[in-house]
C-alpha cells in the first residue's frame, strides 16, 4: 500500500496534529540544531577547557601565574573598571533624554549611538589612531606635551569605550520607554525633586535592565580583541591586555598557555550567559522587550 | 513610540516657550534634567565617536581624488574586500538556515536540554572573539578534533582521498578548513549565528496559532501552511537577521586572524589588511580601506531600517 489512509490520531494538545510536523521531522529538525550547535558553539567552549589542562594542572597555574600574564590580567581589570562605569553613566543619562523627552532628531541620535555596533573593532582602533597617533591630527601636541595615548593604556581604554559605547543605551532606552513617565511625574507632583525622583523612583524601576546591560558591556570590555589591538602596541607586560596576551603566547606556539588565559575568558564567559540566562528567567518583564544587541 | 510621553504641562510651558509659535525643539514636560542629560549625551558621543569617525572621513578625503582611486581598486584591497564579504555572505547564508531551524526548534519543540540551548545560542555575544579564534582555529585544523576528520586519513576525508571512488572518477580531493576562506566562513558563522536565532525566535514566539489552525480547517498541508502562512511572516525578521550578521561579520576580526592563514589574495580580510597597512605607516590606505567599508555598513544599516519600517507597515510591529 503506497498511501497511509489510518485517521490521524486525534490532538491532545496544541503541539501536536494540525499545527506541528511528523514526529520524525521533529527528530530530525531537533538533530540538525544540536549537532550544528555542538559543532560549531559547543566544542570550540570545550577545546578551550581540554587545551587549558592539556599539560596539566600544575603547568596551568604556572602559565598563570607569570609576570607577563598577571599584568594582563591586572590590565583588562583596569580597562574595565574605567570604561564600564563611564558606559554605565552615559547610557543612563542618554536613556533618560531620550525615553523621558520628545524632540526632534530622536530617532537620528539613537542611530549615532548604535553606530559603534556597526563600526568594524579594527576601525574603532583606527580612528583614535589618527586622532592621538604620532602622525595624527593631535600627535605633534600631545607628543610636545609628553602626554602618551596611542600605544599606552589611554589608548587602549578609549578604543574599549568605542566598542561597548552602546550597550547601557541600547539596553535602557526601550526599557524606559516602554515605562513612560507616570512614576516620575506623580513623585515630582508629590514634592520629590529631580534627584530623588531619580534614585528613588527611576533607578529601582530600571535596576534589573541596568545590570544586563552593564553584564553585556563588561563582558565585551574585558573581551574586546581588534579595536584593543590596534591602539595598544602590543608591548609586553605593558600594554597587553588578556586578548592580546593570548595572541603572543600562540603566536609564540605556547597552545597550553594561551589556552589557560583563555580559559579564563571563557570562564567569564559562562558566569556573564548564566547570569544573563537568570534575570531573564527571572526579571524578564524588567528587561527591554528586545533581545537583539 | 511617542504616544507613551506624559501630557504637556501648562504651567512648564513658559520657560520652555518656542521661538515660534507650533515649533518645538523639545515637547515640554514637568520631569526635569533634559538640558542636562541632552548635553552630556551629545558632548560624551561626540568625544567618543563623532569626532574620531569624522576624523577617519577628513584624513581619507584629504587625499587626491587619483589616489584615493588608486587604493580603493588596488589589487590587494579588492581582494581583501571580496573575501571579506564572500565569506561574509555565505557565512549569514549558512546562519539563516540553521538560525531559523535553531530558532524554530526552541520555541516550538519540548525537548531535554532546550533551555540549555537556548542560553547557549549567546555565547558568540559573551566569549571574547580571541577565545574563539584560536579554539575554532585548533578545532579544525588538520589535526584539531573537526580538522582530522577531513584529512586525508580522516574518516570524511578519506572518501575523497587516493585510492577513493570519488579520487577514481574525479580526482583526489582535499578538503581544508583551517588556514582557507573556509575557515574564515566557519569563524564568520560562530559570530554571527545569535545574530538570526535572537531575531528570528520573538517573532516565532508571538506568532498565532490560531492562524495555523485556520490553514489546517481550510484543508492546507502542514507543508503548504508553513510555505504561505508561516513563512511570510518570518520574511522580515530573517532579512533582518541575515542583514545583521553579515554586517557583524564583515568587520569581524579576532575570531578570523587565527584560523584565516592570512594568505594575501586567498585569505586575507579587510579588516587585517587595515591593521597591515597601518602598521606600515600608510594611513592614507588604512583609512580609505575603512572609508568603503564604513559607508558598505551604513548601507547594510538603511537596508536594515528599511526592512524594519516595511515590516512595521505589513504587520504592525518591527523585527
Amino acid at each position: 500500500m503506497v498511501y497511509d489512509s489510518r485517521p490521524a490520531p486525534a490532538a491532545p494538545d496544541i503541539h501536536s496534529g494540525a499545527t506541528t510536523e511528523r514526529l520524525w521531522v521533529r527528530v530530525v529538525l531537533v538533530a540538525l540544531a544540536v549537532v550544528f550547535m555542538a559543532l560549531v558553539l559547543v566544542m570550540p567552549l570545550v577545546l578551550v577547557f581540554s587545551e587549558a589542562f592539556r599539560k596539566g594542572a600544575e603547568f596551568f597555574f604556572k602559565s598563570l601565574s607569570q609576570r607577563d600574564t598577571v599584568t594582563a590580567i591586572q590590565l583588562t581589570l583596569t580597562v574595565a573598571a574605567i570604561a564600564v562605569p563611564l558606559n554605565l553613566v552615559f547610557g543612563v543619562a542618554a536613556s533618560w533624554a531620550i525615553a523621558k523627552f520628545e524632540f526632534k532628531g530622536k530617532a537620528f541620535l539613537i542611530t549615532l549611538i548604535d553606530l559603534p555596533f556597526s563600526v568594524s573593532p579594527v576601525v574603532s582602533g583606527l580612528v583614535y589612531v589618527l586622532l592621538f597617533g604620532a602622525q595624527g591630527y593631535f600627535g605633534p601636541w600631545l607628543k610636545a606635551n609628553d602626554i602618551e595615548i596611542i600605544f599606552a593604556v589611554p589608548g587602549i581604554v578609549l578604543a574599549t569605550i568605542f566598542v561597548t559605547f552602546p550597550f547601557v543605551a541600547r539596553e535602557l532606552i526601550p526599557l524606559m520607554q516602554v515605562q513612560g513617565n507616570g512614576d516620575e511625574e506623580a513623585a515630582l507632583s508629590l514634592g520629590a525633586n529631580g534627584w530623588q525622583t531619580f534614585w528613588h523612583v527611576t533607578l529601582p524601576n530600571i535596576k534589573w535592565g541596568l545590570l544586563y546591560g552593564v553584564l553585556l558591556c563588561n563582558a565585551r570590555a574585558m573581551g574586546e580583541f581588534g579595536a584593543v589591538s590596534v591602539v595598544s602596541g602590543h608591548i609586553r607586560g605593558k600594554t597587553t591586555t588578556m586578548p592580546l596576551h593570548i595572541e603572543i603566547l600562540y603566536n609564540e606556539y605556547n597552545f597550553a598557555g594561551a589556552f589557560a588565559v583563555a580559559s579564563l575568558l571563557a570562564m567569564l564567559a559562562l558566569v556573564t550567559l548564566i547570569i544573563k540566562t537568570v534575570l531573564e528567567l527571572r526579571f524578564g518583564d524588567e528587561l527591554a522587550a528586545t533581545r537583539r544587541h | 513610540m511617542g504616544s507613551l510621553t506624559s501630557s504637556t504641562h501648562p504651567a512648564s510651558k513658559a520657560k520652555n516657550q518656542p521661538a515660534r509659535a507650533g515649533w518645538y525643539f523639545v515637547k515640554p514636560s514637568v520631569v526635569p534634567g533634559f538640558g542636562l542629560t541632552f548635553g552630556y549625551t551629545l558632548l560624551y558621543l561626540s568625544i567618543i565617536v563623532l569626532i574620531p569617525i569624522a576624523a577617519l572621513f577628513f584624513k581619507a578625503f584629504s587625499l587626491s581624488p587619483e589616489r584615493l582611486i588608486e587604493i580603493a581598486t588596488d589589487r590587494r584591497t579588492v581582494a581583501a574586500l571580496w573575501v571579506s564579504f564572500g565569506s561574509s555572505f555565505i557565512a549569514a547564508l549558512v546562519n539563516v538556515v540553521f538560525g531559523v531551524i535553531v530558532a524554530w526548534v526552541l520555541v516550538r519543540y519540548r525537548f531535554p536540554g532546550r533551555r540549555l540551548l537556548d542560553a547557549i545560542v549567546d555565547l558568540p555575544f559573551a566569549l571574547p572573539t580571541a577565545v574563539a579564534g584560536i579554539a575554532l582555529s585548533t578545532l579544525y585544523a588538520p589535526k584539531g578534533w573537526v580538522g582530522a576528520l577531513f584529512a586525508p586519513q580522516g574518516a570524511i576525508g578519506r572518501l575523497f582521498a587516493d585510492g577513493s571512488w570519488w579520487a577514481d572518477h574525479f580526482g583526489p580531493w582535499t578538503i581544508k578548513i583551517a588556514y582557507t576562506p573556509a575557515g574564515i566562513t566557519i569563524a564568520l558563522i560562530f559570530i554571527g549565528l545569535p545574530f538570526v536565532v535572537r531575531t528570528v525566535q520573538p517573532i516565532l514566539e508571538e506568532f498565532e496559532q490560531e492562524l495555523e489552525e485556520a490553514a489546517a480547517t481550510l484543508g492546507a498541508t502542514r507543508l503548504q501552511t508553513i510555505r504561505h502562512v508561516i513563512m511570510p511572516r518570518l520574511t522580515p525578521a530573517v532579512l533582518t537577521g541575515f542583514a545583521l550578521a553579515f554586517a557583524r561579520a564583515v568587520g569581524e576580526y579576532g575570531s578570523v586572524i587565527f584560523i584565516a592563514g592570512n594568505i594575501p589574495y586567498v585569505s586575507e580580510i579587510a579588516p587585517l589588511l587595515i591593521v597591515i597597512r597601518l602598521e606600515e605607516f600608510d594611513q592614507p590606505a588604512a583609512s580609505t580601506i575603512a572609508v568603503i567599508m564604513l559607508v558598505i555598513a551604513f548601507a547594510m544599516l538603511l537596508v536594515i531600517n528599511l526592512i524594519q519600517a516595511w515590516s512595521r507597515r505589513r504587520f504592525g510591529d518591527g523585527v
